[in-house]
């Protein structure tokens, strides 16, 4: 038994030293950046519940490095692209952030989700390297100058849905059905509450559901009608919307319903009925049915590319690449700079460019790194998504 | 290598415990020093304390105790969140970080103790698979408490509440400190290579005396035999509380490391969960149950596994959970042993020249 253990705990420590090793000698070579092309990192969850957020970043920002690089890159250098998996967690997250830096990694475009975000902002603002997020609401996930985000943040949806509800008398009792144990949701229904309460809306029930316990929204809804709600504000992602929604159609609970951009992608779901949706009002800035040709070629491109329909998220993530092509070109930066150079360069350039992307026109951004977009409002309407308002 | 001989076997074995550590402190300081490491792996070092830490720490109750505990994740969780709190209020007062540091730590541990006392009256007195499904709930338990729980401060003094921020009543000029599954963000990041290994060395120091000492043998005497300890008059309520407490401690010390090596603090499934709970058990067991080197170097080939394995890109999971089964089977399985003795005749050598 002795012996056993020995044998066991010499073979894994050799192991060790030989995986150890192994990483020494990669860091050497990878640590040289090639000097002729812009070397652009991703990190999101690409495995793991959030998956399909990380996915969709990657081939996103995969669509427009193609793009890009098709037409003669930045400045005249091709971009060369990698993403990293962080499964959404902030402690491998900055794991990714670490690769990518090895990698020789000059921008960083992510990370996909908020709290990752936030731990990675912190490593980039110590590196001071310049980072664009697709996706990541959460007001301090953007907290240094060399952080900008390409979404509205938590703070911004929530009371834009409050004003947008308060404006046009969409109603004057409101149920919020929220996920308490996810940063996005609860995010927004705290700016959203506050927002509600300065434009007089009447708050009759908050109801929360954490991810535990996300099949059965019956006491929630059940709660929301007997207070008397004409509108049920649901600051959440489209899977449970679609439960919520078919199980109020089943007790006969009919109100005004109002979302937030992770609404976009319900009528995609699979064996949702789409009737059930009707009427169902959410800010977003992209659908994938938009008419405007911008739209209908990326999401064609997409789907020929990856085989299936672009969310909002991919969509970000293309104007991410975008924006960061713009700023590189105000700003003249070239490969051979250092990683600090660029940064500065780029967090003056960003706050100098106007952009027209997908998701929204006349995106600029101010030092603080938020952009200013306008959030469309769409209708569901015929199964379709249809634009009620721009802003 | 005469003074070798005369020590005791186990000083002798948990010297060359030490001796591992520290030299592999020293090869990777120097590495670091020397900036010939990448960053990926200079940043996992801070994580790979922690995770050793919780494996020797688990190996306390599971392998010492022999009791299966998965709930040690929900103690790390009570350590980083108080600690993590600590520090965020006193970030402005106390401006050492070594100092700042080191309180948060002694709180850290103290609150996790108490946790596992607590947890330990009542759970303790179950054993088997009906201890390992409460020690299970007793983890989820904290980390959905930690994810309900909002903490403000404004001129008036703290606000507690369980609802939502709205519901803390504070002035405009407050703060939130703790926001419900948002956690703790802008914790200082005080933890260090150098602070994590010296707590490694803590740990298997008291450890390894516990496992050493009378306490220690009254412990592993209710694991051989309950029956047997009672009736020679060892006090079983009060060895099992011993070794549960000091591990929920040493586990509490582990999520202090977490709690500063990140600013953003979540209690998620995967960090707080059972998931990690499990993780830490695996460590013990494909290192060896009750052995404390083993955990030390599974703990750490299992966490530079899935980072090492970045090429392979969305395959790396699928890959890792085989590379696990593997390890599990070469080290464990009747067969591979008998395998390994026929081919690997070193092991054999190496043991006549222990004797």
């Amino acid at each position: 038994m002795k012996m056993l253990k020995k044998t066991a705990s010499l073979m894994l420590a050799s192991a060790l030293m030989v995986s150890l090793a192994a990483c020494g000698s990669d860091s050497g070579s990878s640590g040289s950046s090639g000097s002729d092309t812009f070397k652009i990192g991703g990190i999101g969850p690409t495995t793991g519940d959030n998956a399909i957020y990380g996915t969709a970043v990657e081939n996103g920002i995969q669509l427009a490095v193609d793009e890009i690089n098709a037409d003669g890159g930045i400045n005249g250098y091709q971009i060369e692209y990698q993403f990293e998996d962080d499964q959404s967690d902030s402690e491998k997250s900055v794991n990714a952030y670490n690769t990518l830096k090895d990698w020789g990694m000059q921008m960083l475009v992510g990370t996909v989700t908020s709290t990752p975000c936030t731990a990675v902002v912190e490593e980039t603002h110590a590196d001071n390297m310049f980072q664009l997020t697709p996706s990541a609401t959460a007001v301090e996930s953007i907290q240094y100058d060399n952080a900008f985000r390409m979404c509205f943040s938590d703070p911004s949806q929530g009371s834009a849905s409050a004003d947008y509800i308060a404006e046009n008398g969409l109603a004057s009792k409101i149920a919020v059905i929220y996920n308490s144990s996810d940063t996005y949701s609860s995010g927004i229904y705290q700016t959203f509450v506050t927002e509600a309460q300065a434009k007089g809306l009447e708050i009759v029930a908050t109801e929360a559901f954490t991810a535990d316990s996300k099949t059965d929204f019956s006491v929630q809804l059940q709660k929301a009608k007997d207070a008397g709600a004409d509108l049920v504000f649901l600051p959440i992602y489209y899977q449970e919307a679609s439960l919520i929604l078919a199980q109020a159609n089943n007790m006969d609970f009919a109100p005004a319903w109002f979302g937030c951009d992770g609404m976009d992608g319900l009528l995609a779901l699979e064996g949702f009925d789409t009737s059930l949706a009707e009427g169902l009002m959410f800010l977003t800035p992209f659908t994938a049915d938009a008419e405007d040709e911008a739209t209908q070629t990326f999401v064609a491109d997409y789907k020929e590319n990856f085989g299936e329909t672009p969310n909002q998220f991919a969509a970000d993530a293309y104007d991410c690449l975008y924006s960061i092509k713009a700023a590189a070109e105000q700003a003249d930066i070239t490969p051979e700079m250092s990683i600090s150079d660029i940064s500065d360069a780029m967090k003056t350039a960003m706050t100098e460019i106007t952009i027209d992307g997908l998701t929204g026109k006349q995106i600029t951004w101010g030092e603080d790194g938020e952009p200013s977009k306008d959030p469309t409002v769409v209708v569901v309407e015929g199964g379709k998504y249809a634009v009620l308002q721009a802003e | 290598m005469g003074m070798l001989k005369k020590m005791s076997k186990n000083t002798r074995s948990n010297l060359i415990t030490y001796g591992i550590v520290i030299a592999a402190f020293l090869i990777m300081q120097t590495l670091i020093t020397t900036g010939s490491i990448s960053s990926l792996l200079e940043g996992l070092m801070v994580p790979l304390c922690i995770y050793v830490i919780l494996a020797v720490s688990l190996n306390l109750v599971v392998g010492i105790l022999g009791e299966l505990s998965l709930g040690h994740a929900g103690f790390m969780c009570v350590g980083a969140f108080t600690s993590a709190f600590f520090s965020k209020c006193m970030r402005d007062v106390i401006t050492s970080s070594l100092l700042r540091f080191f309180l948060a730590l002694l709180i850290g541990i103290a609150v996790a103790a108490v946790f596992g006392l607590i947890i330990g009256i009542p759970v303790l007195r179950l054993k088997g698979d009906y201890l390992a499904i409460v020690t299970l709930a007793f983890g989820e338990i904290i980390k959905n408490l930690v994810n309900v729980l909002f903490i403000g401060r404004d001129s008036n003094g703290f606000h507690f509440s369980t609802k939502d921020v709205m519901d803390l009543n504070m002035e405009p000029d407050g703060t939130v400190l703790v926001n419900g599954p948002q956690g703790i963000t802008g914790t200082p990041k005080d933890s260090t290579f150098l602070i994590g290994v010296i707590l490694i060395l803590i740990t298997l120091f008291i450890v390894t005396n516990l496992i050493n000492s009378r306490d220690g043998r009254a412990i592993m005497a209710i694991r051989d035999n309950r029956i047997a300890a009672e009736s020679i008059g060892i006090n079983v309520t009060k060895y099992k509380l011993m070794a549960f407490t000091i591990s929920a401690a040493l586990a509490g010390a582990a999520g202090v490391l977490y709690a500063h090596n990140l600013s953003t603090l979540t209690a998620t499934t995967n960090n707080f969960g059972y998931n990690m709970s499990i993780t830490i058990l695996v460590f013990v067991v494909l290192g060896g149950i009750g052995n404390i080197r083993g955990s030390i170097i599974a703990a750490v080939i299992l966490t530079l596994l899935p980072e090492l394995l970045r090429g392979l890109s969305d395959y790396r999971m699928l890959i890792y959970a085989i590379v696990l089964i593997i390890m599990m089977l070469f080290n464990w399985a009747p067969k591979a042993i008998e395998w390994r003795e026929k081919y690997f005749s070193f092991g054999k050598r190496k043991k006549e020249a222990v004797k």
